[in-house]
């Protein structure tokens, strides 16, 4: 690995494969969809294999390749895969398998719009997706939003980190946005892969072949005895309370003295803060609220920094999913508006001004 | 010299399958008549009257792993 | 029927020790406790109890993981495959195999079979054929044969209606990936013990890296066609042995 630790300008999609393999990364699982192949791309480029060991396959379906995650980090790997919107859609079920056998694996939707086979611009349009989950029962996926190329790199780590240390899956929410610009990003330092002695020892449930001094591990998410079943929901539903406790991450920026707030995740985050320096050109106070973990969502964080606000727009590209979070944490507090453009389109900064103004600020007078 | 065998049948894990029956060149095993175990099956026992002859044939199609075989040769 | 010969010292056949005293539920006469026996005992000739990793998967061996005492992973309904791959990949030295029935294996998990198989991945797929989908209630799989009647073709399966039955394993066979494609059966002593064989040839080829292996096992489904067990194998040779015949369709382990 001849990468040092530097300042180096590159694509989304591109940091957060290099860092997969510079977090010790143990495999990668994945099939090609605009606008996220680079991703596997980079990896069968730099052919990790030769030089940390990191298995790269190209699956022959999104549906196998969650299916290889979850086979793979079931035996205590660290694997992930990456796709795109429908093919995220494909995915739910092994998703919601992971969820109900609780197995660590980490996945990534580079979103573009949608429904079905959509668009391949950018969108945000599967918030609903990735926070309620499209797959079966009660569960919950952690869910960390990227708004710039160093998040795509540092996230990645991030989510492994909290994969194994809850055994959920974890997602990154990115898209096509956040995948395809470039930036300055500092990738972060090789960490080499674990041995097997330390996988033994931080995922003793692993199936990695049964010792004689523990009985077999078995990874499924079925039982038939309702009376188990329960249990073993409301031992999840703890879980997740501790999730939503402990791992709330959220940013916000020029607050001090705002009146208003924009609540947005994302790519919407950047033109937000465009669009907020524009609001301050025009005499507007308006901070921006950014949840960095949409499950758990932030929304006691959010609503204390609500408070003494005269009003919240949440700015997101799609028809309107994160508003519904934003809205139940404020409870009625505050006037709650959404803006977003669909399809694929991006909204301006300055269309981000025009909505806070004409649905909060003009509708108070 | 001949060759001796006898069979454990564990009949509380017998399901009455009776391809142990079918199996067995000697006729050795047979379903027992109007008994059942703890699940409800009809369950197969050895006819100490029929010579075993370890082939463990029983044993090999048992689906159920219901069968032990010993076998022994012995001085006629 | 002697029975002062009962001694450890002349046992020549008892349950394999990697089968576990739970009672497995599987029909009286099904084919499954038959070759869960078999890999029970190819495992521990094979010594690689600690090191074996089995995917089980939906169908009536959903429960195989509570059967035989190695570590399990419940994969979705045909895509132990996948699973099997991730995880051999991973872990280049583990026994790896999957386990599954017809309508887990050739039917929704089609492309997941064929494509590890055609990987090469260094797995073995031990395939449950018995023509029908067992644990839900007899219904038609991909495998069922013209005219074969099933709850979902209550009339026998029709080509018009229904298509024709698929033959995976010939299809494995063509793969370049494969190395042992073979078809067995467990209805007499004599077939067992090929079958054994077949899984610990594949086994082995395994863990010498020499590809993928497939070995079909016809099977009965006594509920499913509502045969008695010994009627059930009298139907299966005389109905599936013709259309699915037995023997080794590929082995190029030592090529």
């Amino acid at each position: 690995m001849e990468e040092k630790q530097e300042v180096t300008l590159m694509k989304g999609n591109e940091a957060l494969a290099r860092a997969a393999i510079r977090c010790g990364a143990d495999g990668f699982f994945g099939y090609p969809i605009t606008p996220q192949s680079e991703i596997i791309e980079t990896l069968a480029l730099l052919k990790p294999w030769e030089t940390t060991g990191m298995v790269v396959l190209q699956a022959e379906s999104e549906v196998a390749a969650i299916n290889m995650v979850y086979g793979g980090a079931g035996s205590g790997k660290r694997v992930m895969t990456t796709s795109s919107s429908p093919g995220i859609a494909l995915m739910q079920e092994g998703i919601a398998y992971m969820a109900g056998a609780e197995i660590p694996g980490v996945f990534v939707n580079v979103q573009r719009g949608g429904p079905g086979l959509g668009t391949i611009q950018p969108s945000q349009s599967d918030y609903f997706q990735a926070t309620r989950g499209g797959g079966n029962g009660d569960y919950n996926t952690i869910v960390l939003a990227p708004a710039s190329v160093q998040e795509m790199a540092d996230f990645i780590d991030l989510a492994f980190t909290l994969a194994f240390r809850y055994r959920n899956p974890a997602m990154i929410l990115s898209d096509g946005v956040i995948g395809q610009m470039m930036e300055k990003v500092v990738l972060p330092p090789l960490k080499p892969r674990r041995t097997e002695e330390q996988i033994r020892k931080e995922c003793p449930w692993a199936t990695i072949g049964r010792t004689p001094d523990r009985k077999p591990n078995i990874l499924t998410s079925l039982e038939l005895k309702p009376e188990i079943m329960e249990q073993r929901n409301l031992s999840m539903q703890r879980k997740y309370q501790t999730i939503k406790d402990c791992e709330v991450r959220y940013d916000t920026q020029q607050m001090d003295g705002a009146e208003y707030i924009i609540v947005a995740f994302g790519s919407a985050a950047r033109i937000t803060e465009k669009a907020i320096e524009l609001a301050k050109e025009q005499g507007i106070k308006v901070g921006l609220f950014r949840p960095i973990t949409l499950w758990p969502f932030p929304e006691k964080q959010l609503r204390k920094a609500a408070v003494g606000k005269k009003g919240i727009l949440v700015a997101e590209i799609n028809a309107g999913q994160m508003v519904q979070d934003v809205r139940l944490a404020i409870n009625g507090a505050l006037p709650v508006e959404h803006f977003g453009r669909l399809g694929g389109i991006v909204p301006e900064p300055e269309e981000i001004v025009k909505a806070l103004k004409t649905q909060l600020i003009q509708k108070e007078k | 010299m001949k060759i001796k065998g006898a069979v454990v049948v564990d009949t509380a894990r017998c399901k009455g399958c009776a391809l142990c029956v079918q199996a067995c060149p000697n006729g050795v095993l047979a379903l027992v008549k109007k008994k059942v175990n703890a699940h409800g099956y009809p369950y197969v026992e050895p006819q100490l009257d029929k010579d075993c002859i370890g082939c463990s044939s029983c044993a090999i199609v048992c689906p159920d792993a219901c069968i032990t075989v010993y076998r022994k040769k012995v001085e006629i | 029927m002697d029975t002062s010969i009962i001694s450890p010292e002349n046992l020549v056949y008892s349950k394999p020790k990697l089968m576990n005293d739970t009672t497995m539920h599987y029909c009286p006469g099904c084919s499954h406790g038959v070759v869960h026996k078999l890999v029970a005992e190819v495992i521990a000739d094979m010594g690689m109890e600690e090191k074996t990793v089995g995917i089980c998967p939906v169908g009536c061996a959903v429960f195989a993981y509570r059967y035989l005492d190695i570590d399990w992973q419940e994969a979705a309904h045909g895509r132990a495959p996948a699973l099997a791959t991730a995880v051999k990949r991973l872990w280049p030295d583990r026994l790896v195999f999957t386990y599954q029935g017809d309508g887990d294996l050739a039917c929704i998990g089609t492309a997941e079979t064929l494509h590890a198989l055609n990987r090469g991945e260094n797995i073995t797929i031990i395939f449950i054929n018995n023509a029908i989908y067992g644990m839900t209630g007899g219904q038609m799989a991909p495998t069922t044969l013209i005219g074969q009647k099933t709850s979902t073709c209550p009339y026998g399966r029709d080509p018009v209606l229904h298509g024709y039955p698929l033959k995976i394993t010939e299809l494995a066979a063509q793969l370049q990936g494969t190395c042992y494609v073979t078809r067995q059966s467990v209805e007499t002593a004599g077939a067992i013990i090929k079958a054994k064989k077949a899984i610990r040839k594949a086994f082995d080829a395994s863990m010498n890296k020499k590809g993928s292996s497939l070995v079909e096992i016809v099977s009965t489904c006594s509920s499913g066609w509502k045969l008695k067990p010994a009627e059930a194998n009298k139907w299966m040779e005389e109905h599936m042995f013709p259309f699915y015949p037995k023997g080794d369709l590929k082995d190029t382990i030592n090529k």
